[in-house]
């Protein structure tokens, strides 16, 4: 029964706790209707196709999140200086192509996220035939060096995450 | 606690903020400007996307408990869903690019995964696609 009315209650939770913190103020006004919503929009979480992740491991996904922080801070500065530098340095930009072994696909709109999120590196596109990852990195030192840290530092934790 | 009576320390830390999150956004700006490739500028507004609107959202969240006496909690929804939303846009316009470029004969960039028939032989990954949908791709 509760399946069948709570389809996804951490969806229904989440959208209840946006709701009441982005009220004006806290009333039984907000808290109704904020109970409602949760009731009805986590529905819309049915027509997607891979809306159950399965996600686990909680210790490290805050310690993903702290690594992404620290990664795009650093790369904030390193961009800020390559754009405001009066005579820039010669420098190289250009592809990566990085072969993958993550195929969940919230893994990989995870890694989409902070790839594209992080200044200097983007994602381009990514083959689910053979799972190569293609990136666009702004100042291209060392292709394998790129392939080894993406690896390493944000594939290897998404891949426990979600399995 | 009116404006007036913030603390000397917080006002400063705020003005700090302010101005490192508006000079993120400038340096993002001026790299929009001097970068050469369609491919290089679109590194450049992330600086504005991510450390900028970070330092701007906690110097708003400290006037907000401060001054305000209000809770925090809703600058941290707004870099949560601004760290959900900016790749979106980026991944869009990048792809857009690439198909442009794939579509202009640039064989320089990786093909963009259009889901059409590809005329091009040199891109492999591109090519094993083709093998294994080959009839689907050629009804569309």
């Amino acid at each position: 029964m509760s399946a069948r009315w709570l389809p996804f209650p951490r969806a229904a939770l989440a959208v209840w706790a946006l709701w009441l913190l982005l009220a004006p103020s806290p009333s039984v006004g907000a808290v109704l209707l904020g109970g409602l919503l949760a009731l009805v929009l986590p529905r819309l979480l049915v027509a997607l196709e891979h809306a159950r992740n399965g996600a686990r491991r909680p210790l490290l996904m805050l310690r993903l999140a702290g690594r992404v922080t620290l990664d795009v801070t650093r790369s904030n500065l390193a961009v800020a200086a390559i754009a405001l530098k009066p005579w820039p340095r010669p420098r190289r930009a250009g592809f990566v192509h990085i072969p993958l072994t993550l195929r969940a696909p919230n893994g990989l709109a995870v890694l989409a996220c902070i790839i594209t999120a992080t200044p200097g590196t983007i994602w381009v596109s990514w083959d689910p035939q053979d799972g190569m990852l293609v990136i666009h990195v702004l100042d291209l030192v060392d292709e394998a060096a790129w392939v080894a840290t993406i690896r390493r530092r944000y594939e290897t934790p998404l891949l426990e995450i979600f399995g | 606690m009116s404006a007036a009576e913030l603390p000397l320390w917080a006002a400063i830390v705020m003005s700090l903020l302010v101005l490192i999150g508006a000079g993120l956004a400038l340096a993002g700006s001026i790299g929009l400007l001097r970068l050469r490739t369609f491919y290089e500028r679109v590194h450049a507004p992330t600086l504005a996307g991510t450390l900028g609107v970070t330092c701007i959202l906690v110097a708003s969240m400290l006037h907000g408990s401060l001054v305000e006496g209000r809770p925090v909690a809703r600058e941290i929804v707004l870099g949560v869903f601004l760290f959900l939303s900016t790749p979106i846009a980026l991944l869009l316009l990048v792809r857009a690019a690439l198909y442009r470029d794939h579509v202009a004969g640039d064989r320089s960039v990786p093909a963009a995964d259009t889901g059409r028939p590809d005329d091009d032989p040199s891109g492999s990954a591109k090519r094993a696609r083709d093998a294994s949908h080959a009839a689907p791709d050629q009804t569309q």
